[in-house]
């Protein structure tokens, strides 16, 4: 069994191995079942058997998987896994894709948020969505979080509005840098800048779950530094689930991984267990670089 | 020979330079293998030649035309001896040989000035006709002969090629603007001419319309008024009834079928809407006339209000019909073409699907649907046909969509169709309301661009 120090295996491993493409039936035949515990005792959102279906191809197969309270969990994997696919669920972003069919039980604090008197704009406001590619809204900074309380009536007064924005911005550490120019326009701060925007309209509208789509992907550095920084902060008080394509990151801001393949979960366990002691061939093969 | 005939002919010169720079291109470095050590592409070679071969002798017969019937005309009249002309004068002798040759009659029974006149002037023309033709074959080979001696392996035939084309580019883009100046011009002088006759403060602040001016002294109502001001009034008054008819369903109908509508049905729904602007303004001119109009008015006087058979109510309802299309299929594309990305943002967050479009899709497509809803405007203000049939003529100066009014363009029509003389006033002031609608629409084109960038800036 390789250590976690083989994760910095030099590279010339790595593209030699991914030039013949991997046979996908071996590593499916691999495949028996997930590997590692599922379950966490206080779970806040759990599923079963997760079925995703995009028009004729399976994108998800039988997932099951618990998002402990205030558990930050990651999801890795290599492209096309499916793990963007499984977060989408969670909070029924993929109801927008007609051809999206998903199958299996999920559930929000024991109540099935697929079933069909299940308001979807009221579980949108409970599990918040923060995107890869920042997108804040074409208006100012303030109307950018204040959106969220308003159009859920969070607010009862202005002074009500100012305060949740402020509170927002400050739990997102942008306040600082946007305190003086709240009028000026969210699309005209930096990509770090807007990420972090996104994320403080997330979390103004008081989520109790908030799934996150490689948040960083499209960042450098210094703000992904910022936002692993507050992913941390906010794992204190929100239930997180993050969908990162770098394992390192994964590796500093996670309490629990879970690592899909080919639509599969592989193997779910904790963080510091999955890097320096994996148990499948395909998670390692994975994290020390052999594909993906 | 023939002009078409000639062009043929340099198309096929053009052609076999092509075919042989390119041959020759390939031929210096020792065949099709060697291909790559040439500076550009053999075709750029071929295309540099066949410029060469064809650019200057199109110049050389784009000049003849433009020179040759004043060099002639000089040299026919030199001819003439001032003793010798019988009273007629030397352009009107110049036209009658002309017509002459053109109509071909040159026999025995014309008198002999003129018959000589005529045949210098065939005799000329023939001339001129056989050195153009071997004049502009001549260019066509020495080009030709020129670009081909210059080829080597270094020549940098394709940023030639390019810059030629970057050339032709410009010119096409140039000729719209030109057009357009050359229209503003043309419209500007005859405005000012016909202000020399009406004051402009009367034109521009005047609010009686009646265009007649005395053919004799003593004619009744000879008084010309020339006030534009109940035409505009009426112009605005249409083309807001028809705004306020296309602009709230155009802009749901688009809505509609960009956001809600299924893919099928939006297929079908939007090619049938296009359609509407395809109807002939005749058309809606007469079903606004004959089913549109009298309905209006028998529910008017079945509520006990007297509405005039033609009135500016049937002609802006019809017309807002017409612009709807306008609206809706440029609003639909613009609403389109937000990023799902800032859906999804605000889908995220809970919104429903109306908060989604009302909060975030709207505001960030506006620039968008403002350009759509100027461009119906403009269609709405220069539009005559409908007007012409449904509204009426009577210039009355009224805000009250029931009665007749007169719109600038009609005006501009009832003013310049029929025998009239381009001296007086009255057939001058069409041209001083060509060029205040021209105004009209360019102060409304630059508060677009204005709102469009304002908001640009802030959506980007």
């Amino acid at each position: 069994m390789n250590s976690f120090t083989d994760a910095a295996l030099p590279a010339t491993d790595s593209t030699a191995t991914t030039k013949e493409a991997p046979d996908l039936d071996a590593q499916l035949a691999k495949f028996t079942g997930t590997v590692g515990n599922v379950r966490v005792d206080n779970a806040k959102m759990s599923m079963t058997g997760v079925d995703v279906h995009y028009g004729d191809a399976q994108a998800i197969h039988n997932v099951d998987l618990d998002l402990g309270k205030n558990e930050v969990m990651a999801m890795i994997g290599p492209s096309g896994c499916g793990k963007s696919t499984f977060l989408r669920c969670l909070n029924r972003m993929n109801d927008t894709i007609e051809s999206c069919k998903v199958a299996g039980s999920l559930t929000l604090d024991g109540e099935d948020i697929y079933e069909r008197n299940q308001d979807v704009v009221l579980l949108r406001a409970r599990v918040g969505i923060v995107f890869q590619k920042p997108n804040p809204f074409p208006k100012s900074i303030y109307d950018n979080v204040a959106y969220g309380p308003r159009i859920h009536g969070l607010a009862a007064s202005k002074s009500e509005l100012d305060d949740i924005v402020e509170q927002s911005l400050k739990r997102a550490s942008l306040w600082s840098e946007v305190a003086d120019r709240l009028d000026n326009p969210g699309t005209g701060l930096s990509g770090g800048q807007q990420q972090r925007l996104c994320i403080a309209r997330t979390i103004a509208v008081s989520p109790e779950v908030i799934l996150m789509d490689e948040p960083c992907s499209a960042l450098d550095p210094i703000a992904t530094a910022k936002i692993e920084e507050l992913i941390d902060e906010l794992g204190k008080n929100y239930t997180i689930a993050i969908v990162t394509h770098s394992m390192q990151q994964a590796a500093r801001v996670s309490d629990r991984t879970a690592y899909f393949h080919l639509g599969r979960l592989v193997e779910v366990g904790v963080t510091n267990d999955i890097f320096t002691n994996p148990t499948h061939q395909l998670t390692e093969n994975y994290i020390t670089g052999r594909f993906g | 020979m023939a002009i078409s005939s000639l062009i043929l002919l340099l198309l096929l010169l053009t052609a076999a330079a092509y075919l042989i720079a390119k041959r020759r291109a390939l031929q210096t470095v020792g065949g099709r293998r060697n291909a790559s050590q040439l500076n550009s592409l053999p075709s750029h070679y071929g295309a540099l030649a066949a410029i060469w071969c064809v650019v200057p002798a199109l110049v050389l017969l784009l000049l003849w035309g433009v020179l040759e019937g004043p060099v002639i005309d000089r040299q026919v009249a030199a001819q003439l001896d001032p003793a010798t002309l019988d009273g007629g004068n030397v352009n009107l002798l110049l036209n009658q040989a002309q017509n002459l040759v053109a109509s071909g009659r040159i026999d025995s029974e014309t008198d002999p000035l003129r018959r000589g006149l005529a045949e210098h002037y065939r005799d000329l023309q023939d001339r001129s006709g056989l050195l153009r033709s071997v004049l502009a074959i001549a260019l066509a080979v020495i080009g030709t002969a020129f670009a081909c001696s210059r080829i080597t392996r270094t020549l940098r035939a394709r940023t030639r090629v390019e810059r030629f084309m970057l050339g032709v580019l410009a010119a096409s883009a140039s000729v719209a603007i030109l057009t357009t100046l050359g229209i503003v011009l043309s419209v500007l002088f005859e405005a000012m001419q016909f202000f020399r006759e009406v004051p402009p403060t009367d034109f521009l602040f005047g609010t009686v319309w009646s265009p007649q001016t005395a053919i004799r002294a003593d004619q009744v109502g000879a008084s010309g008024s020339f006030g534009a001001i109940p035409l505009f009034v009426g112009t605005l008054l249409i083309s807001a009834i028809a705004l306020t008819v296309a602009v709230p369903i155009g802009l749901m109908s688009a809505i509609y079928l960009s956001e809600y509508a299924h893919a099928s049905v939006r297929s079908v729904a939007k090619p049938v809407m296009e359609v509407l602007a395809g109807i002939p303004t005749v058309v809606y001119g007469f079903f606004a006339v004959l089913t549109v109009a009298p309905a209006i008015r028998r529910l008017g006087e079945s509520i006990g209000l007297s509405v005039a058979s033609e009135s500016a109510l049937a002609a802006g309802l019809v017309m807002g019909i017409m612009i709807i299309p306008f609206v809706s299929s440029l609003s639909d594309d613009v609403i389109k073409a937000v990023p799902q990305a800032l859906r999804d943002g605000s889908f995220g967050l809970g919104a429903t699907k109306s908060e989604t479009i009302r909060q975030v899709v709207f505001p960030a497509a506006l620039p968008g649907i403002v350009g759509s809803i100027l461009l119906a405007a403009s269609r709405a203000i220069g539009e005559t046909m409908i007007v012409v049939m449904a509204a009426g003529l009577s210039a009355n100066l009224t805000i009250n969509p029931l009665e007749a009014v007169t719109t600038v363009t009609v005006q501009i029509v009832t003013l310049l169709t029929g025998d009239q003389e381009f001296d007086s006033a009255k057939t001058l002031a069409a041209f001083a309301l060509g060029l205040m609608l021209f105004f009209t629409t360019l102060l409304l084109n630059v508060f677009a661009l204005h709102v469009v960038r304002k908001y640009r800036e802030q959506y980007e």
